[in-house]
This record gives C-alpha cells, structure tokens and sequence, in this order.
C-alpha cells in the first residue's frame, strides 16, 4: 500500500521508534561498557590503574540511540515511499552491466600498462616511487597470489587456509638459492663418490630460480595434498591453516637453515635480464646512457609483476577451457557426481593444489627479490587471511574480482598509511593502519549484506553451442572443500 | 541364463554396515542387451547393491565382474579371481572385477555409467558442460593432460569439437538443444533426469546402472523414459540395470527382474513370473504373520 507509507509519522510511529531506539542504545551500553567504558592505563609508578571514561562511553550511545531514531523515523519511510515510486519497468541495468563486463578487462589492461608513466608524469621521480613500489608492485603481488589461490579456492572448491606457506617457500628458495648458490651432487668415480657444490647464479640468479622456486612450492603442496586432499570442508581448511603453522615455525627454528627470526638479509636483487640496477660502469644506468635513479628498478618490477601476473591469468583462463578446469568446476558442483563419471578427483585436486602452489612460490621468489629481506614475520597467518578474504570478496572464481578486492584491500590499508587528514581528526598520534583490521572485518560485513556471494557473482562458461550465458551465481556452488 | 550372454555377474555380495546386513548374499546376473530390473521394498537394499557394482563402497564379502568384447572372456573369470588381480585385458575384450577397483576406475575402465536417486548434475555448469565433464577422460587424453591444450595445438581442438558434436547428438535425443546454454540447475525436474541419464551416456558405457530414474516424473514423461530406456538398450548396445518404483515402468521395459527384499533375493525372473509370485506380493503389499508362514508354505520356504 503505497498510500499509508505517504501519510505523515503518527504517535505510534514515533513511540515505536522510540522503542526500538531505546533497545539499540540497551545493546551499544552493553557492548561497549568493556570496551569503551574502562580503560587500564599505566602511572607513574607503573601499575596499571583501571579508568572509566563515562562521558564517551554515554555520547557514543547516545550517537547511536539517535541514529536509529533517526532511521525508524525519517530514513526508512522515506526509502519505501521513494521505491513505492519508482516503478519497476524495463531497465536497461543488464545490458549496462554486460557492457561494463565486456569492457572493463581491456581498459583496466590499458591502465596497469600505462600507470607507471602516469605516476611519473602527475607526480614526478621522487613521489612516483612511492605509488608505483607501494601501491602497484605490492597490488599487483597480492593479485598474482589471489590468481592462484583462486585456482585452488574458487575453481576447484578447495578451503585453503594456509596458503602463505607455498608464498613463504618461493620466498625462502629463492632466498638462499640465490644468496649461496644451487647446490648440486657430482658423482666421482672413488670414495666418497657423492662431492657436493654450490653452483652461483650471478646476475642471471632470479631468472633461474624463478621456475625453480615454483617447482618446489609446486612439490610442497603435492607432499601436503596427497595426505589430506581427502578432508573435505572445515577439516581441509583445518589441516591447511595448521601446515601454514607448521611452514612459518619451521622458517623460525630452523636458524642453521633460515637464519630464524632475524630472516636472510642481502638478497641478491631481479636483474634486467643479466644487467643489475646499480650505479656501477656494467649497471643498468650506465649502459642505457640513462642517469642512476632507484627509479628504473621500480618500473622494472612493476613490469615484471605485472607479467607474472597476467601470465597467471593467462594460464588460468587457458586451464578453463580445458578438460583439467572444467573436471575443477566439477569438482567444486559436485564431487560424488565425478567421481561417478569416472574423474579421478585425487588427481584433479592435486593439480589445483600444486598450480595454485606453484603459483604462490613464484609470487613469493618476487617477494624475496624486491624486498632483499625477508622473515617468517612475512609469513604468518593474517597473509592467508587476506589472500582468502580477497578469493572470497571477488567472488569466487572472478579473476575480475579478485583484482579489484585486491586493489580495494591492499590499495586501501595503503592508503591508511598516510592520511594525514585523520590525524587533524583523532589527534596526532593517531595511526590510521592499526585500524585497518577493523576497517577489514567492517568491509566484509558489508559485502556480507550486500553481495554476499562476492562483487562478481556470476560464473562463465567455458564452452558454448549457439552463445555464451553467464550463470546465475546462485546456481553456482561454492564447494564443500 | 548361461554365464556367456551375462555382462554383469553378482556372486554372493554382502555389504554389511557395523551390525546391520543391507545385502545378504545376493547373487545375480544382468545380460547383455537386456534391461534388468532390480526391485523391492523400500530399505530392501538395491541402492547399497547399485553402490557396491559401481564401487562406491567396497562390499564386505562377494564378487563382481563384469566383462565385455567376446564372451570367450568369461572363461577367464576363476584364473582372475585367483590371481588376485583387477582386470584381464585382450585385443578381444576385457573382464574386470569390479570390486577391486576404485569409483572411478569403474567408469573409465569397466565401462560401468550411474545415476543417483537425488539428481547430481553439476547446477551451476551449462547443460553442454555437463555433458562434456562426462567426456573428461577422452578429452584429457586428446589435450595431452592439458600440455598439447595450453599450447592450443589442433589435436585438442578437433578432439572438443568431436566431443560437443557428441553432446549435441544427446540434446537432440532428449530435445534440451535449446537449453544447451542453459545452467542444468534451471531446467525443470524432468529435464534433468533425461540430462543425467545422456550425461551417464556420454562416457560410452557397457552397463547403465539408473537408479529410479523415473521417481518425480508424471505419467506422460514416465511412459517416454521408457522409450528412451529401449532406444539406449537397442541402439547403443548398452544393458541396462534399473531400480525402479515406479511399476508400471518396470514391467513394460524390463527384459528380466531381481526381486530383493530385506537385502535377500526373494525373487528372479521373467516379469509375468515376477508379478505373479506370491512372494513378492507379500513384500509389496505386507501379510500378518500367520499368512506369511503359510505363504510361505505354499512357495516351499
């Protein structure tokens, strides 16, 4: 009846929203007496006393008691009365998306290729640095490792919750590999008949090891697989999250190994295909008649993520359309159904597992390339969350979404990092980034609310008889692990 | 019914759950070419049966083998059995013992195809991506195990286009070619029963194994099941084994029907002889005790 929602707020309505106002600031008391209310503080003879702050503890609930005031009595029936008015006619909202979905890959392409020259152009060398190392080459890290666990998560169906440590095993082979040189066996023909060796890389050290370090992340997740890909849901996600412990522990103790806590330093850096970026005669400066700026480095790992990610991408895509990813979607739909189709799905998971894997090991040998340092600080479980949180924010299987939940979340906490604007607020010591936790568990509840199936819902099919109809994402299952 | 025309042998299967016996020594054999109907009551343990043959779960006593190409095959039955081996392979044909395999195994090699009770198609997969997850193994080989696919050689190209050309065949058999770009979660009930049974088909097997593939289904479509069920036993030279509640369905497609009730077999035969045993009536329709003994008198139990 759009009639009653046009006439004016009556008694009733405003005890009502009284009522339910009352209530709010009942729940807002209760939550925040601990939280908001007390406070331990330190004085000077160092003990900690417990303060009350009772002025904004009873604002805060006021806030609150009037904000759903407010709602009950103004937002919400202006809301109805204006979607009374509106009525639903043929909108042309699908066709602007489908457009928008045909679009937007290319022009963000475009974007990604163009970016650092833009960054250059609007911001000069010096606060180019910045936006291209910590906004581009850290996003575009986070994407390439959202591509590959999206694999493992969003294609074939698979919970994995400790993703990190195939990240953290690229991190670490490249590391030492590339700091002591590949080690490698000679036979000889008398006792001992076994020497070992190391073999140093030189200048050329990232391009070998890159697929190297792949390999062996790719080889960790066939060791961890075959023992527990037959878990299914949370007892997967279990077992995941404690072998990314296990990983992170391991780098800790492991000190004649991994150097523990104190991490390995010096790392040798990405060349241009054999030539270092230093300042010296045979550097890249020097050779390309350029003069020396950390400039060129940058831009270099920019590109070169960028292609490791796209060539992610790439594949992935590729993997789609073939009987391997499609037996993924299936797996995913229904796991008893193929196995009755006579899919082995041992093997098929495997193959999601270690790609995805492979995928994370060489993201991390970039990791350990550009950073030059890396510790098992690096490496712990709130990274899983984030790469999980960016699989499931995207929408599970959207290689779009998965990008654009990465540029949000790591873009984002980026940006928290210097916002002054918030320190006129708050006052001065107030750091935005300790609240990017908070801002984290904050997006995701809206995304709860609004998409709860991620920003890109539907799926795409690999294969089409007369034309390609995306599918609903309500059909879609998202996997029992 | 001599062992050489049988495609399927059943010898003394027992599938027992802790204490509970869902099949009790049961021993039967499906022909080739025939449709064979597994009946019963319900909990009378046909799905636990159809579970066992396709591997599913690994039954506790018993032995399953299924062979086709020459019939010859059979002779090799014991010796196979002995061995301890899975299967006996020859230019001529091939004889597996199903209960040594792996789920799996049973499709891609054994050639044995399922349906389930509760529909299991893939909802959120198109209905011709459906029918090509069925050609998976087929398609992996043409592709290489994926290396020849990545690098878009042609082999896997023409080995796809085979492959929707043989989904495409299915859709027109079931008339869904319109719906091929559909999700197989929204097509109607009937629709994707007659999808999983073409989705089973795809993966060229010897033996079909539908579990009540009619339940849900109105008169009408029951009665073009059983159209479909003849033309797949006819023209692919497919057998066929059938759990059915529906009876109507049962006695007009069925060449030959197992009777199980309470995980024994109460019942083999011809479906006139079926039909009018008394048996199987009292499993059906259920007698108090004093008659059952006196049935069972009568029957010679």
């Amino acid at each position: 009846m759009p009639d009653a929602a046009i006439t004016p707020a009556s008694g009733v309505d405003v005890v009502r929203a009284l009522r339910s106002a009352a209530l709010a600031g009942l729940i807002a008391f209760g939550l925040f007496l601990p939280l908001i209310g007390f406070q331990t503080v330190q004085n000077m003879s160092n003990q900690l006393v417990l303060e009350t702050r009772w002025p904004l503890l009873f604002a805060l609930v006021a806030i609150i008691a009037g904000l759903r005031f407010l709602q009950d009595l103004v937002i919400t029936p202006w809301l109805e009365r204006r979607a009374a008015r509106v009525r639903p006619g043929p909108t042309d909202a699908a066709g602007l998306r489908a457009q928008l979905a045909r679009w937007l890959p290319p022009f963000a392409l475009g974007f990604v290729i163009l970016y650092p020259m833009l960054a250059l152009a609007l911001t000069g060398s010096q606060g180019a640095l910045k936006w291209i190392d910590n906004f581009g080459v850290q996003i575009l890290i986070y994407v390439m490792l959202g591509w590959g666990l999206n694999i493992v998560v969003g294609l074939a169906g698979l919970l994995d919750l400790g993703y990190v440590a195939f990240y953290a095993v690229g991190a670490y082979s490249y590391a030492l590999f590339a700091k002591f040189g590949l080690p490698f066996i000679t036979l000889l023909p008398s006792y001992p008949f076994l020497e070992f060796d190391h073999i140093h890389l030189g200048p050329w050290a990232f391009w070998v090891l890159l697929p190297i370090s792949g390999l062996l992340a790719a080889f960790w997740g066939l060791l961890l697989g075959f023992p527990v890909l037959r878990l299914r849901g949370d007892y997967l996600a279990i077992v995941t999250l404690a072998f990314g412990e296990i990983i992170r522990l391991v780098l800790i103790n492991w000190v004649a190994l991994t150097n523990g806590y104190a991490g390995v330093a010096s790392i040798p850096r990405p060349t241009f295909f054999g030539i270092p970026f230093t300042a010296a005669d045979d550097g890249f400066a020097a050779i390309f008649g350029l003069e020396f700026s950390p400039i060129y480095r940058t831009i270099f790992l920019y590109y070169l993520i960028l292609a490791l990610a796209l060539l992610t991408a790439a594949l992935t895509l590729r993997l789609r359309r073939l009987p391997v990813g499609r037996a993924w979607d299936a797996l995913r739909e229904d796991e008893i159904a193929c196995r009755s189709l006579g899919i082995n799905t041992r093997n098929t998971k495997l193959t999601a597992f270690s790609l995805g894997a492979m995928i994370g090991g060489m993201a991390g040998a970039f990791f350990a390339g550009r950073q030059g340092f890396i510790s098992p600080e690096s490496f712990t479980f709130t990274e899983s969350a984030v790469i999980v949180a960016m699989v499931v924010l995207g929408g599970m299987g959207s290689q779009i979404g998965v990008a654009l939940a990465a540029v949000v979340m790591i873009g984002g906490t980026e940006m928290m990092r210097d916002l002054d604007v918030l320190k006129s607020v708050f006052g001065a010591d107030f750091d935005a980034t300790q609240y990017r936790m908070l801002l984290f568990g904050f997006a995701m509840v809206l995304i709860m609310i609004w998409k709860p199936r991620g920003l890109i819902t539907t799926r795409r099919p690999s294969v089409f008889l007369k034309e390609r109809k995306a599918v609903s994402g309500a059909l879609v299952r998202e996997g029992q692990g | 019914m001599s062992a050489a025309g049988a495609v399927l042998r059943v010898d003394h299967l027992t599938m027992r759950f802790g204490g509970l016996v869902a099949v009790n020594d049961l021993s039967f054999t499906a022909a080739r070419g025939e449709i064979t109907a597994l009946i019963g009551p319900n909990g009378a343990g046909k799905t636990t049966v159809f579970n066992c043959i396709t591997g599913f779960y690994k039954a506790t006593e018993g032995r399953m083998a299924l062979q086709f190409g020459s019939a010859a095959l059979w002779r090799e039955l014991e010796p196979l059995t002995q061995r301890g081996l899975r299967s006996h392979e020859r230019a001529d044909g091939s004889l597996f013992l199903l209960e040594r395999m792996p789920d799996f195994l049973v499709t891609q090699q054994a050639r044995v195809a399922r349906t389930f009770q509760n529909i299991r198609l893939f909802p959120g997969m198109t209905v011709l991506e459906n029918l090509l997850v069925a050609q998976h193994n087929a398609l992996m080989r043409a592709s290489g195990w994926s290396i020849l696919g990545i690098l878009r050689l042609p082999v896997y190209g023409r080995a796809e286009g085979a492959a929707i050309e043989k989904a495409r065949l299915w859709l027109d058999r079931i008339g869904l070619t319109d719906r091929a770009d559909d999700p197989a979660g929204a097509l109607a009930y009937g629709a994707q029963r007659r999808l999983e049974i073409a989705r089973a088909m795809c993966t060229e097997p010897v033996l079909l194994c539908l579990d009540e593939p009619a339940a849900g289904l109105n008169p009408r479509e029951s009665a073009e099941l059983g159209d479909y069920l003849i033309a797949i036993r006819d023209q692919f030279a497919c057998s066929i084994l059938l759990i059915e509640h529906d009876m109507t369905v049962v006695m007009e497609i069925s060449d030959h029907i197992i009777v199980l009730d309470h995980g024994v077999k109460i019942a083999d035969g011809m479906p006139e002889a079926v039909r009018n045993d008394q048996k199987v009536i009292a499993a059906y329709l259920g007698v108090d005790d004093r008659e059952v003994e006196k049935v069972g008198a009568e029957v010679g139990l």
